[in-house]
């Protein structure tokens, strides 16, 4: 999936979450959350400014919440606080790319592990 | 009430709320769009008016099902977003969750689309979306007096639907 295409779907998310809001039959929803489908599971944690972290992963896998809270720590330390970032724009900072692949591979290691 | 896509007006009466009932609400869905059913039992906030909210529902799914059908990591070549899919082409959902109710889906071979929405903590509900669908072939599509693409209003099924809703846990 190119760029191009991830941003498509980005935006789509972007309004699907939305959409499942105004859904609602009870007062108070949040969002989706946990999206499952035949071969995967989308599991996604929506920040109190409303940005969303996604993550894709195989069906029925446990504590992807805590995955994603860690992710959103590391967003606002390498992310947030580097004064090159720009706000809004593609996210090109290497030692968020680094400290993710770390963290997802660290994950991965526990789950299988178990 | 209109519904997306019919002309005639069919107001599907909610069911009496009864205790022990923990579903909200249920959708059925021609390939169409056209909602065949629209059963509430237990719905304390309406947001849009009743042909709104249905067409908001089928839209959501259906970008849904083309957003799984594009993400689906096993799937090596991927049709491009919003090219409609068959019913069963590509990966499908078969259920979202928010903080505060859980949206189930099945699609049949023929399209037609069940949904139920229900408290956030109930299980999977794959084979009682497939038992729904067993009753609805039984009381409507084999019902000889009801004509395929309009709203359903048979009394046999209303009543089956509504008693086996109550009785999943």
């Amino acid at each position: 999936m190119d760029t191009n295409d991830s941003l498509r779907v980005a935006s789509l998310w972007h309004s699907m979450h939305a959409i499942s809001q105004q859904l609602s039959p009870v007062a108070g929803c949040s969002g989706i959350e946990l999206l499952e489908a035949d071969t995967f599971d989308l599991h996604c944690f929506q920040s109190l400014t409303g940005t969303k972290f996604f993550v894709v992963c195989e069906p029925g896998t446990q504590q992807m919440e805590a995955l994603l809270k860690v992710i959103y720590e590391l967003y606002t330390d390498y992310v947030l606080k580097n004064p090159f970032y720009e706000i809004e724009m593609p996210i090109r900072c290497e030692l968020f790319d680094f400290n993710l692949s770390q963290t997802v591979q660290k994950d991965c290691v526990a789950l299988l592990g178990r | 009430m209109q519904f997306f896509g019919g002309s005639e007006i069919s107001p599907s009466p909610p069911a009496p709320t009864a205790s022990g009932n923990n579903a909200h609400m249920m959708y059925v869905f021609n390939r169409n769009g056209v909602c065949l059913l629209y059963r509430e039992w237990n719905r304390p906030l309406h947001t849009l008016n009743a042909q709104q909210d249905h067409k908001l529902m089928f839209g959501l799914l259906f970008s849904l099902k083309s957003l799984t059908a594009k993400m689906d990591p096993t799937n090596a070549e991927r049709g491009n977003l919003g090219v409609p899919q068959l019913p069963g082409q590509g990966c499908s959902f078969h259920s979202f969750r928010t903080n505060t109710y859980k949206l189930s889906f099945m699609e049949s071979p023929s399209g037609i689309k069940i949904i139920l929405v229900t408290h956030p903590r109930t299980g999977d509900l794959r084979e009682s979306l497939k038992y729904i669908y067993n009753l609805y072939v039984d009381y409507v599509a084999k019902n000889p007096l009801y004509t395929p693409g309009t709203p359903i209003r048979c009394e046999l099924f209303n009543t089956n639907l509504d008693q086996y809703v109550r009785s999943i846990a």
